[in-house]
């Protein structure tokens, strides 16, 4: 067409040429595999990508150095060159004194930092003991009902020198207290502790619907989180605003990414309606995303995210301060991607899921052992898991130079969709008045629930391979692997517990703690001293929300 | 045969809240012509036995994720033979170890469907394995 060759580019018509010289001719012998070849958030992928598709795209505006604005290579000049990533197991199974000795197991084999599974009671900020924890105790992480359980879970590990991680939410600010006790009584200081508390209570209503109170009180408390780490332990995450579990729910790549930072944006909102200093609190929030099977999609999506994350905060909030606009992010490989079905298969999933979380500049990693899609991990698989970092980090080569494949044609033009599609969606839900309405309209819960279909219909018709399932299938698999068993008697052993130190603690001050805790949430007052107060008298983890549930109510998920 | 549409409930007990693979079925199975009556998250044993009753399903799917089903499902299985729905099918999906298959079908489990499982094959499963009412 003679009218668009005038405005094509030299790039472009380089391409051209190139199309009908060689491509064509070669089409014409041996036509492709496939009409269309997508990745596994169903995206069209392009044949080849050239100079004519990075042309938009700015080197200083948009690519930039590593350690400088907007960080789409890094956050760090010198990449992994100064410092590795932090190898951090997600461990938690059974009783307090099993996870614990998991943790010093994990520690001595080369591991750098702890990360807490809860168990589900735990989560939903229930008792072991509770009617509702039956069958539950211990199963999908460690079970801590009080300061007594969480005394055995880090016993004999020091917590000034070890970063620990903790996956809870909804009662996060309970567990943050305990913790806090804990370190103070191995006389650890609260300046020197370090660590992240997961506390993403958002993606809880979007994703993962481990939630206790309703969307508004709960956000208070995470602010009250933020305000008080701020003061007193500078050096911990208060928040890590997590996508994980969005992906794992069904999200693309692109939802994911759009779906967390707008998170993080709800948060600086709330955290600068409260009060707070955008420079002081924003610095300390971290992120946590997934590590899925599409390589070159993760790697856009990780370096995306830094891009996007400094825009937002410049221009939402007005701030150049450095450590603000650095967005820093734990991952973790996909486990809705590991298959039951020829289980070792996982163990090279999971290798190249790590490598893209490395290669798009990950802070600390989680890679998830083969057995996962079975129970949780026995030690072996745990071990290898953990090697597969190890490999990556002494002997891949890859950690030599700092990003790589920055300037490669596709991954900078997905990088640059990637970014298109997150601030798309972020008009959306800015439209709708914020993340928390959004949600409460359903909006990022029906997206996702629709992609998880869509996905779901493209592995059925055979659009998306899983090898070992829907292609590579064996009618004979070879002997199961041995996995975790985790029976009733961990419950009895929490319950014993949890009796014990009910009848050796001062009931006076429980219930003392706990009125001044309701009258903190009712004042609108901020929880934390009040909560600290309660765990450090011994009362449980159930009687602190069940105070709170007292005052703010219980979320009940709207129907759509 | 009847022209009743097969009816399912797909219920999510115990505490976990993982709905990805409850919500996925309950679309294809409506998708696929069957009336779907989704519980939501966290339903009791009894509470699913009722709405099982209450809705005079064909079909119980039970999505579990946690490693609660040794407890769980006994229970609902129980309760429905008491509420003398003796026909209707209790499915279970989610991640459940290869060594309880077989004690979850001895107690009345018609048929487990782990990760991995298509849609299509649940469907089929219901179609072949339903009652046909009068």
């Amino acid at each position: 067409m003679p009218e668009t060759k005038e405005h094509s580019s030299a790039a472009e018509e380089a391409v051209e040429r190139w199309q009908n010289e060689t491509l064509d001719p070669a089409m014409a012998k041996r036509p492709e595999r496939k009409k269309s070849f997508q990745t596994v958030s169903l995206q069209e992928v392009d044949r080849l990508y050239s100079p004519a598709d990075t042309e938009p795209i700015d080197f200083n505006d948009d690519i930039s150095f590593p350690g400088e604005f907007p960080y789409t290579r890094g956050i760090h000049p010198t990449g992994y060159r100064g410092k590795l990533w932090t190898m951090r197991q997600f461990a938690g199974f059974s009783t307090p004194e099993q996870t614990n000795a998991r943790f010093k197991y994990l520690l001595k084999e080369g591991q750098t930092g702890l990360s807490v599974a809860y168990d589900l009671p735990t989560l939903m900020g229930y008792d072991a003991d509770s009617e509702l924890s039956e069958g539950e105790v211990g199963k999908c992480g460690v079970a801590v009902s009080s300061l007594a359980d969480m005394e055995v879970l880090f016993d004999g590990i020091p917590l000034e020198q070890v970063t620990v991680s903790q996956t809870i939410n909804a009662p996060a600010s309970v567990l943050l207290a305990m913790y806090l006790v804990v370190a103070e009584k191995q006389g650890a200081s609260w300046s020197k502790i370090s660590g992240t508390l997961q506390n993403d209570i958002l993606k809880e209503y979007i994703a993962q619907k481990e939630w206790i109170y309703p969307i508004k009180p709960a956000m208070k408390l995470v602010v009250d989180t933020f305000a008080f780490c701020t003061e007193h332990i500078p050096r911990y995450n208060p928040v890590s605003v997590s996508g994980y579990h969005i992906r794992e729910a069904g999200a693309t790549a692109a939802q994911e990414l759009a779906f967390t930072l707008r998170d993080g944006i709800e948060y600086v909102t709330w955290g600068v309606e409260a009060g707070l200093d955008v420079d002081r609190f924003v610095p300390r929030m971290s992120f946590f995303f997934n590590a899925h099977n599409d390589f070159f999609e993760e790697i856009a999506k990780y370096r995306a995210a830094r891009r996007i994350w400094s825009r937002e905060m410049k221009s939402r909030f007005g701030s150049s301060y450095e450590r603000t606009l650095q967005l820093r992010f734990h991952t973790q490989t996909a486990g809705v991607s590991l298959t039951v079905q020829q289980p070792l298969n996982n163990i090279v999933r999971v290798a190249i899921q790590a490598l893209a979380g490395v290669l798009g500049g990950t802070q600390s990693l989680h890679t998830d052992a083969y057995d996962e899609a079975l129970a949780l991990p026995t030690d072996r698989a745990a071990l290898i898991a953990l090697r597969t970092q190890q490999i990556i980090a002494e002997e891949t080569g890859v950690v030599n130079t700092v990003d790589p494949l920055g300037g490669s044609y596709y991954l900078e033009s997905l990088t640059k969709q990637m970014e298109d599609e997150a601030v798309e969606y972020f008009r959306k839900i800015d439209g709708m008045g914020g993340m928390v309405s959004a949600i409460e309209k359903g909006f990022p819960q029906r997206e996702i629930q629709d992609s998880a279909y869509q996905y779901q219909k493209a592995v059925e018709r055979g659009d998306q391979v899983i090898v070992g399932v829907n292609k590579y299938a064996m009618a004979d698999e070879p002997s199961e692997v041995p996995i975790l068993v985790i029976d009733e008697t961990v419950r009895t052993h929490q319950v014993e517990r949890l009796e014990q130190t009910r009848s050796q603690r001062d009931s006076g001050a429980v219930s003392n703690a706990l009125k001044k805790l309701k009258l903190a949430a009712k004042n609108n007052d901020n929880t934390m001293p009040a909560t600290i107060e309660a765990v450090s008298a011994y009362a449980t983890l159930g009687e602190i929300c069940s105070a709170l549930r007292d005052v703010y109510g219980v979320y009940e998920e709207p129907a759509f | 045969m009847s022209n009743r549409k097969i009816r399912v409930l797909v219920a999510k007990p115990g505490l976990d809240g993982h709905d990805r693979g409850a919500k996925v079925i309950a679309r294809a199975l409506r998708d696929a012509g069957m009336e779907v009556i989704y519980t939501g998250l966290r339903q009791t044993p009894e509470m699913i036995a009722a709405a099982a009753v209450q809705e005079d399903v064909d079909a119980v799917g039970v999505s579990i994720l946690s490693g609660a089903h040794n407890t769980l499902c006994p229970r609902i299985v129980q309760l429905l033979r008491e509420k003398g729905m003796k026909d209707c099918l209790v499915l279970v999906g989610g991640i459940v170890p290869m060594e309880d298959l077989a004690k979850l079908k001895e107690i009345g489990v018609a048929e487990v469907f782990l990760p991995g499982s298509s849609t299509e094959n649940i469907v089929k499963f219901l179609r072949e394995n339903v009652k046909p009412r009068e």
